[in-house]
């Protein structure tokens, strides 16, 4: 991520120390993780310590200082869905991207996670791919949805 | 800002409204103990051990003293078996990262707490936050900082500005209360020369 989109997402923060979040989650969401050299630019523009930003990025989880891919796969495995086969559709997405959770795939597509509770029991098993939700999933339909990304 | 009339273990002690129960009973040659308090330094309230008694309006509360502000009429009680109690479980709770702190033995013989209470997890760091603070603070240059949470929390030099700014300064080593702030300058050193 080069220094010239790093300061457009400072600018629309008009430049505000008291933005730094909101500034750390536009980096996030548009480069999906957080190189080093982006901290060290935000740091400097918004003059708040390094050490600060440090610590703000190592505590919410929202943020990460690894790559991640393009696609954010989340596995519901909250009780409902868990009763409701989730470990089945985990083990599906596993067998088909060949990463585990926690993990990202070489080409940088996709990045799976596992959750504890995304809120839509009812819906069970659940996966969430990019922020959309896929309820009452079944491994052939897993595969199916992750078909769809690219 | 106006003074004040409070008790400390008995004793009448005169404040200025502002300081904490700490400062006070401090300028009364009353003894509390502290392991993350700083003179030069805001309060942290990290440590816990400054915990005391204080009797306001009928009612009998514990506060940690170095975050708590006077008030008029205040009824303090620095050692009580309460008092005595909850600090016993901090220094065993903290032993469990530090064992060896000379600090922590001083506090586990006067409190009575047993060395191994508890399952220990010897990160030597007891998040005082003096280094962190200080280096902020005092000599804002933000070398050190903390990262993660929780039981994972941890100091952690940011190397490029450490090797600048720490060689010639190094003032955060003796105020770490374990010496785990040396461990984790020397790693940092070694991991980036």
């Amino acid at each position: 991520m080069d220094n010239h989109k790093i300061d457009k997402i400072i600018d629309k923060h008009n430049g505000e120390a008291s933005s730094l979040i909101q500034v750390l989650l536009g980096i996030q969401s548009e480069n999906h993780w957080l190189p080093n050299e982006a901290l060290k630019r935000v740091s400097e523009k918004l003059r708040v310590p390094l050490t600060r930003i440090q610590h703000i990025v190592t505590f919410y989880k929202a943020f990460s200082l690894v790559p991640k891919g393009r696609h954010e796969v989340h596995i519901c495995m909250g009780t409902a869905c868990h009763v409701r086969g989730a470990t089945r559709v985990l083990d599906t997405v596993q067998d088909l991207t060949g990463i585990k959770p926690g993990e990202t795939d070489l080409d940088l597509k996709f990045s799976l996670d596992t959750v504890n509770c995304l809120g839509c029991c009812a819906l069970g098993p659940v996966m969430e791919v990019d922020g959309k939700t896929h309820g009452k999933m079944s491994p052939v339909q897993t595969a199916d949805v992750l078909k769809n990304y690219k | 800002m106006s003074e004040l009339l409070l008790q400390i273990d008995g004793k009448e002690v005169k404040a200025t409204e502002g300081m904490t129960v700490l400062e006070a009973a401090q300028s009364a040659g009353i003894s509390i103990p502290t392991l993350c308090h700083h003179e030069k330094l805001d309060p942290f309230g990290g440590c816990r051990i400054c915990i005391v008694e204080v009797e306001s309006g009928g009612w009998t509360k514990l506060v940690v003293s170095c975050v708590y502000p006077v008030e008029k009429d205040l009824v303090v009680t620095t050692r009580s078996e309460k008092v005595d109690r909850i600090r016993k479980t901090i220094v065993e709770l903290l032993m469990a990262h530090a064992l060896d702190s000379p600090e922590l033995q001083d506090l586990a013989q006067e409190y009575g707490a047993e060395r191994d209470r508890f399952e220990k997890d010897a990160s030597f760091c007891i998040h005082c936050g003096l280094c962190v603070r200080y280096c902020a603070e005092v000599k804002k240059k933000n070398a050190v900082g903390f990262v993660d949470r929780g039981i994972n929390k941890e100091i952690s030099f940011i190397p490029e500005i450490a090797s600048k700014e720490c060689w010639n300064c190094k003032e955060c080593f003796p105020l770490c209360p374990t010496s785990a702030l040396q461990a984790a300058f020397v790693l940092t050193k070694a991991l980036w020369s």
